[in-house]
């Protein structure tokens, strides 16, 4: 029994700890052997944490036995957390050389959460550097590789999260989305991964890269696990002014199976863009099902979504090059000693063998990814081109923002492929940057205009998982577990594992 | 020789007062071990975020608003990019095209001619930390002041109709005092130049009279003190003044201030605009006020140093120099205006707080506040001087005795036995015996060395241990020694 709990749902993991058939401390063992089963396969991990879970385990079975704190359902669940969620005394390193040693003295707000929730925490998850990537690839230290497919990315950034959950190395995981970076590694990894609202979640000890588009959510193993950790996360948050002061309901609520009336438009630009014809047929399966049960479908247009790509990689690379400014070796992290011969004792000089630190710093800590993207924001930026960069891209996304408000006028949810193709090939679009931006081209839009959006899987090809992305109104996020628990209950798709 | 005309922009921050910084809940105080008073936000730390010190929105608009400017209703923040060890996140929050306020005026007396000098704007920002160098190569950073709240305050040049600019070192100093006394009294920053909780930037140019362009510019900096800011712009305006008129061009550039030897020099060019790549800071939402809250600072606001002045000149008949003295601290002010209302002669209560109290603040160290003594504790104290119960002399010991202890004057004169004496027979008594005991000096005095009738009136004071009536002893003695 105990040998297969890893295998479980956080729900299913519940009912067994409160039942008293396992305890904390069984549940935490059993993920841990399994990361040392698979993990040198998958890689998912920068840093596991089996001591640290196992304490924290223990302790939940020491409260157990005293009494009753099941109320809570994540109580003695393990989780795995993006790299980039800053955990007190524990390496957060954002996959980059930059942090390689960082040890953060404060938990992020959704960390503290989880451990006022008593989760376990098993370990911090492979992604691409600064969460700047599609593929994981991009990470400073290895290559994380998709648990269906060894020869595939997970998808990115969050792709240690996604393939750690696929991979039963954790009950569930924490990721952060930019520009898909949950939705999509769910997709390519067939878990259920969900964007919430800009602002239902507090973004306070999230690394930052793109301020304004980055949000924490859950990566999954099916929906009725996403409400739960949903309604464990969300909520206003007194350290970040950009958390919204806005009641939280009781997610669960919505695990209803119940499409009826359901207003859904397709809109067809998001199938435009390459999209592989299995995966087409996946998502068009998944609508007609959803109609079969009683919700009304039509096609509809988003003129402006095909310059969310052109919007998102002005704006989030202008933001990111503010925010990674201060990775200069003067406080924490790398420090590259300046060239010598610079430094002397003349104030003038003094001050150029500074800056000597901070190039030498920068240029061997941060890849080649995040590089681009510092020079092109700090570009964007610059005097004489902020309009024509960085101000047209702000007018371009008030512009996709009212084509959502349009649309939704109209429709309840709106219905695309998360991604266009599946999992692909490691190294394959290494050399075609914009290929492998073309991953997050569906998924872009719900960051732009701050709506919550949810990946489902929906079918296979080839033995690689598909994603169905379902968007909806902000703050609407009861509305897509509404959905997409009604297409799980229907469906099998979300029970396969991948064969390790 | 072309005659030249000086113009000053001044560019000020103020540190705030207020308890904690600008985005975090860390103390603000001025000194203490280094970077004991951080937390990951204001040490920049990933993944940390800031959080708007509404306490500092609002004392900056405070300020904002005595120095008449215009409260905009949406104020933006932005980062301004930049890198210096002492600047934690490499941006600086700060503010561009949507400050607090805009459009303002400073009134001064310049030679007592009143000049209204154009204020462009004031904004909000994050203060730095502080570079600690020391020998061998290596640096510090203190970061414990950084984050906090910094307002920055900038005239305009040239003024908006109706409105002055600074044309001179003198304009200059005053225009800074102003400043001070506005924000001393609004109590929201200690403004001490010396601790650096007020800094200040000035830029000079010099054009020949009657040309309307500006003449090129430079900045001064590291000026501590009041006295260097007159200095420093006095003597870089005759600089410049000299390089024109030997034929050469000023250049622009950032000059630094030394106080030894009394000369700028200079720092680093200017030639090039500082790319600071400022853009609204994601991390904060835009801050809107409404017409009533801004309202309700304004009608808050108390009365003004340069008011203060005018009023105590015009209702209590002070000159301009005493009533400078007064207003200098709020507490002051406070203290002569319960006692100018309290007691009948405005003028004398004046001058005994110019040269009375504050001597005895400069001998103590003490601020007014930390002594015990109260308007109604001096106007007592005159009244007991008027109604003849004592003399001046024994007044500055009782005021010094009420200075100390908080006691009463009636009650110190009461205990001490210090009533004048009055009493003719009494005096005359004393006076009897000192003329007996002195028969030398009683003779020299009736030959003619009339000099020596202090010597008797100091004698008898000294019997009477200085209670009896001046005015009766000096009659009393002439009257015995002439006759």
């Amino acid at each position: 029994m105990t040998d297969a709990l890893y295998e479980l749902t956080i729900h299913e993991i519940h009912d067994l700890l409160r039942s008293k058939q396992v305890s904390a401390r069984e549940v935490a063992e059993s993920f841990i052997r399994r990361i040392e089963e698979v993990d040198s396969r998958v890689r998912a991990f920068i840093t596991t944490t089996p001591e640290h879970a196992l304490k924290q385990a223990e302790a939940v079975d020491e409260v157990l036995s005293r009494g009753d704190l099941l109320a809570n359902p994540l109580v003695g669940i393990p989780v795995a957390i993006k790299d980039n969620m800053c955990t007190r005394g524990i390496l957060t390193t954002c996959a980059s050389k930059i942090l390689y040693n960082y040890k953060p003295i404060y938990d992020a707000t959704v960390v503290e959460r989880l451990n006022e929730s008593r989760a376990i925490l098993v370990g911090k998850t492979n992604l691409d550097e600064f969460a700047m990537g599609s593929s994981t690839e991009n990470s400073g230290f290895f290559v994380t590789r998709n648990p269906w497919n060894l020869d595939t990315v997970p998808g990115g950034s969050s792709g240690g999260s996604a393939a750690a959950v696929a991979a039963n190395e954790c009950a569930f995981a924490l990721g952060s989305d930019t520009g898909g970076s949950i939705r999509q590694p769910a997709s390519f990894c067939g878990v259920v991964g969900m964007k919430p609202t800009y602002g239902r979640v507090s973004r306070y000890g999230l690394v930052a890269f793109a301020s304004s588009l980055d949000q924490i959510g859950p990566i999954t193993k099916d929906v009725t696990d996403c409400a739960i950790v949903l309604n464990a996360i969300c909520g206003k948050d007194p350290r970040d002014s950009t958390s919204l002061d806005v009641p939280v309901p009781d997610f669960t609520q919505s695990l209803r199976a119940d499409v009826k009336g359901l207003k859904i438009g397709v809109p067809k630009e998001f199938f435009g863009f390459g999209t592989d014809p299995e995966v087409e047929d996946a998502v068009r399966s998944a609508v007609d099902l959803l109609v079969e049960l009683g919700a009304h479908a039509e096609e509809t247009s988003m003129p402006s979504v095909e310059y969310g790509l052109a919007v998102y990689y002005i704006i989030a690379p202008a933001e990111c090059s503010s925010n990674l400014a201060r990775y200069d070796g003067v406080r924490y992290g790398l420090r590259v000693a300046p060239d010598s011969g610079t430094v002397t004792r003349q104030t003038r000089e003094a001050k150029s063998s500074i800056v000597s630190m901070f190039e030498k710093t920068r240029e061997q800590g941060f890849g080649a990814e995040v590089k681009q993207r510092i020079m092109i924001g700090t570009y964007a930026l610059s005097a004489g081109y902020y309009d024509a960069y960085y101000l047209k891209a702000q007018k371009v996304r008030t512009l996709l923002r009212r084509d959502f408000d349009k649309a939704f006028e109209k429709f309840d949810v709106l219905i695309t492929p998360t991604s266009p193709t599946v999992a692909f090939g490691i190294g394959e679009r290494a050399d075609d940057p914009y290929a492998m931006k073309l991953a997050d081209i569906c998924t872009i839009p719900a960051n732009l205009a701050g709506i919550p959006g949810i990946s489902v899987p929906c079918g296979f090809k080839e033995e690689l998982p598909i994603g169905l992305q379902i968007m909806a109104r902000g703050l609407d996020e009861e509305t897509l577990i509404r959905v997409a628990f009604t297409y799980e209950q229907h469906t099998e798709h979300h029970r396969k594992r991948p064969p390790l | 020789m072309a005659e030249y005309e000086p113009i000053i922009g001044m560019e000020v921050h103020v540190e705030l007062q207020t308890r904690s910084k600008m985005f975090c809940s860390c103390e603000v105080a001025f000194g203490g071990e280094p970077n004991t008073r951080c937390c990951p936000v204001c040490l920049g730390l990933p993944g940390s975020l800031p959080v708007i010190n509404e306490k500092a929105v609002e004392y900056m608009a405070r300020a904002a608003l005595a120095l008449n400017c215009t409260i905009l209703p949406q104020c933006i923040f932005h980062r301004k990019n930049y890198y210096y060890p002492d600047l934690p996140k490499n941006y600086q929050i700060s503010q561009y095209d949507y400050p607090l306020g805009v459009n303002g005026w400073v009134e001064i007396l310049a030679g007592g001619r009143s000049k209204k000098i154009a204020i462009r704007r004031v904004h909000m920002e994050e203060d730095t930390g502080k570079l600690l160098h020391v020998s061998g190569n290596r640096s510090y950073v203190d970061y414990n002041r950084s984050g906090v709240p910094l307002m920055e305050i900038v005239t305009q040049n040239p003024p908006p109709e109706g409105l002055d600019q600074i044309e001179s070192a003198e304009e200059a100093r005053e225009y800074l005092q102003r400043l001070r006394q506005i924000l001393l009294y609004l109590g929201v920053s200690d403004v001490k130049m010396e601790e650096g909780s007020m800094r200040c930037e000035p830029n000079v140019s010099v054009r020949p009279k009657g040309q309307s362009e500006f003449g090129v510019k430079t900045e001064i900096k590291n000026l501590n003190s009041f006295r260097a800011v007159y200095l420093g712009v006095d003597y870089e305006i005759k600089r410049q003044i000299r390089v024109l008129e030997q034929g050469g061009k000023v250049v622009q550039e950032t000059r630094r201030w030394d106080d030894e030897r009394g000369v700028t020099v200079p720092m680093r060019s200017k030639e090039f605009e500082q790319e600071y790549r400022y853009f609204p800071d994601p991390d904060l939402v835009p801050l809107r006020f409404t017409e009533e809250w801004i309202e309700k600072l304004r009608s808050e606001l108390p009365e003004l140093p340069l008011a203060k002045l005018k009023r105590f000149m015009s209702d209590y008949g002070l000159a301009q120099a005493d009533a400078e003295v007064l207003i200098d601290s709020p507490d002051l002010a406070e203290f002569y205006d319960a006692c100018a209302v309290g007691y009948k002669d405005p003028k004398a209560v004046a001058n005994w707080i110019t040269t009375e109290l504050l001597r005895l603040l400069n001998a103590t160290g003490k601020k007014l506040n930390e002594t015990k003594l109260t308007p109604t504790h001096l106007c007592g104290l005159l009244e007991l001087v008027d109604g003849g119960t004592i003399n001046r002399n024994t007044a500055k010991a009782v005021f010094e005795e009420m200075f100390t202890t908080g006691k009463t004057a009636p009650e110190i004169v009461r205990q001490k036995g210090l009533e004048q004496v009055s009493d003719e027979a009494a005096i005359e008594s004393v006076v009897n015996r000192v003329l007996d005991a002195n028969p030398n000096e009683v003779k020299r005095y009736r030959a003619g060395e009339i000099k020596l009738l202090s010597w008797f009136v100091g004698q008898v004071m000294r019997e009477t241990k200085g209670k009896a009536n001046p005015a009766t002893v000096n009659k009393l003695l002439r009257e015995k020694l002439e006759s």
